[in-house]
């Protein structure tokens, strides 16, 4: 039995070594998909910027909008 | 008045006269022993076995209350009278603590003297085992406290509540259980380990107390 | 201090995790005898250990983010303290499976309620696992955000005590414990404590790395809104992670009354 008992350590040290790199590959695998949508979602935004508009006022309209209403948020925040 | 003692007193005389938790809790507890009385097949229990039961038993009565601390100032929007008043709002915590405490002392009251008489063949480790469950009262009470009021402003709060109280409860029973194991033996009470419990109950209730402490106010923050 | 941390990259940082962490196991495996009483199977012992350390550890610390954030209502500390808490629990898997795998080998079982490090991080994982349906259950995002931290502080509170309740209930004759901790020899300490040291290493980077992805989305989020938000992919469903980003945490700042 002395023989197989050896073996079967190796084997349980091995298993549990191996668990961990398991989980962090799992880890980095999910990680890796949600930079992977990060960068699909850069790019649709990127086109999106850059997307020649028939009215390119719209856009900066559109920004300085968004640039007032945050003042107002901040402002009455303050209050 | 203080506002303490108004609140303490307010809880306290709608359980009175609503009977909302105390009636649901001893009946549950009651039903419990003879359901164990049948699960485990016997009819006379000690040491470690009457702990096991009296214990947990008390436990899940007391997530009963637990569930329900809150539900009249859900309903009748007693938070935003707190939250109004120029009190400090950590006295809601005391009192709604204070007044848990109290439900279970009176639970215990009624179910530990049914639990002896159907279980127990010698009652002289009652005494002290009282002792270990006012302390786990009042850690169970900060606790519950804390993680009702969590659950009351959640939308699952029938279901959070036990689930988060559970694992944190798990100190106290060892150490309830593990007192009265030796509390409640067969030949009699053996204060073993009596102090090693003790001191453990005390320390939960002084940190868990603390914790609710400081942390309440922010709970009730709009 | 501010300024010293941030000098220290996430690049750096993975590069001394990889490191020292290979250092430890070499040391671990080539340098560190092997035990008298256990064999081969202790070596389990400089993966266990230190897992568990570190993600205890990392509780305790996610439960002090968790103190900063209701201190100073800045959302970057929830995000801190959301995103240690989620690599401690993963690290709590880790450590029961090798915890299972050690028993395994060592005693013939695979769960051993004599092994007070066992028990007490099921306890602990059970506890934190919560965690989620309860951000989940919260829809507004302060709210949530100030519950978890209370919640993170007092499971935070809530370890070390647990750890010294389940070591008390310890039957006194024949306990089945892991680690002899006590009195281990020059090398094999050597070896432990280096693999400690890399896997809180480990632990810091994978939070860099997670913090610095949700920063990221949040920040993708901010330029979705402000370009008009039309024409992007459907946003996914609510997500419950906190979202930090420079901006936002500025402007809590700015607002807070």
């Amino acid at each position: 039995m002395i023989p197989l008992a050896i073996e079967n350590s190796d084997r349980y040290v091995g298993g549990a070594y191996l668990v961990f790199l398991l989980l962090l590959l799992i880890y980095v695998a999910i990680m890796a998909a949600k930079l992977q949508r990060i960068q699909r979602d850069l790019g649709s935004l990127a086109e999106l910027a850059e997307r020649p508009d028939a009215r390119p006022e719209r856009d900066v309209g559109q920004l300085r909008g968004r640039e007032q209403e945050i003042e107002a948020v901040r402002q009455g925040g303050q209050r | 008045m203080s506002p303490f003692s108004a609140l303490l007193r307010k809880d306290l005389r709608v359980e009175l006269r609503t009977l909302r938790s105390l009636p649901a809790m001893a009946l549950f507890a009651v039903s419990a022993f003879v359901i164990f009385r049948f699960g485990l097949d016997r009819t006379t229990l000690d040491g470690e076995l009457a702990a096991g039961v009296l214990v947990p038993t008390l436990l899940f009565a007391a997530l009963l209350a637990i569930n329900r601390l809150f539900i009249a100032e859900r309903e009748e929007g007693g938070f935003d009278l707190i939250r109004l008043a120029p009190v400090d709002r950590t006295v809601l915590f005391a009192a709604k603590a204070s007044a848990l405490v109290i439900y279970l002392v009176v639970l215990e009251l009624i179910a530990v003297p049914i639990f002896a008489l159907f279980f127990l063949d010698s009652v002289s480790g009652l005494l002290p085992f009282a002792l270990v469950l006012l302390l786990a009262n009042i850690g169970l009470a900060a606790t519950g406290t804390l993680i009702s009021t969590i659950a009351t402003m959640s939308s699952a709060r029938d279901l959070l509540a036990p689930l988060i109280l559970l694992p944190l409860l798990i100190p106290l029973v060892i150490a309830a259980a593990g007192a009265g194991e030796h509390l409640l033996a067969a030949g009699g009470p053996d204060y073993g380990r009596f102090g090693t419990w003790l001191a453990l109950l005390g320390l939960y209730d002084l940190i868990f107390l603390l914790v609710g402490y400081a942390t309440f106010d922010f709970l009730l923050e709009d | 201090m501010a300024t010293l941390l941030r000098s220290i990259t996430l690049r750096r940082l993975a590069i001394a995790t990889v490191v020292v962490l290979g250092a430890g196991y070499a040391l671990a495996f080539l340098h560190a005898p092997e035990d008298a009483d256990q064999g081969f199977i202790q070596k389990i012992f400089y993966l266990h250990v230190p897992l568990a350390i570190v993600a205890l550890v990392g509780f305790i610390v996610a439960g002090l983010f968790a103190i900063q954030h209701l201190r100073t209502g800045d959302s970057k500390w929830d995000a801190r303290s959301y995103v240690s808490i989620h690599l401690s629990v993963i690290f709590g898997v880790g450590v029961l499976l090798t915890g299972a795998i050690w028993a395994k080998g060592s005693w013939g079982v695979w769960w051993e309620w004599r092994e007070p490090t066992l028990v007490s991080f099921l306890i602990v994982f059970l506890l934190y696992a919560t965690y989620y349906p309860l951000r989940y259950a919260i829809e507004d995002r302060e709210r949530q955000g100030r519950y978890a931290s209370v919640f993170a502080i007092t499971a935070g509170a809530f370890v070390p005590l647990n750890f010294a309740a389940v070591r008390a209930a310890q039957p006194l004759v024949h306990p089945r414990t892991f680690s002899d901790a006590g009195g281990l020899p020059g090398s094999m300490l050597l070896a432990f404590l280096v693999c400690l040291a890399g896997m809180a290493l480990l632990w810091v980077t994978l939070v860099r790395f997670e913090l610095a992805s949700k920063q990221a989305s949040g920040d993708l989020k901010r330029i979705r809104r402000a370009l008009g938000g039309d024409g992007g992919p459907p946003t996914p469903a609510r997500s419950i992670a906190p979202v930090a980003t420079s901006a936002m945490s500025s402007m809590r700042a700015e607002g807070k009354p």
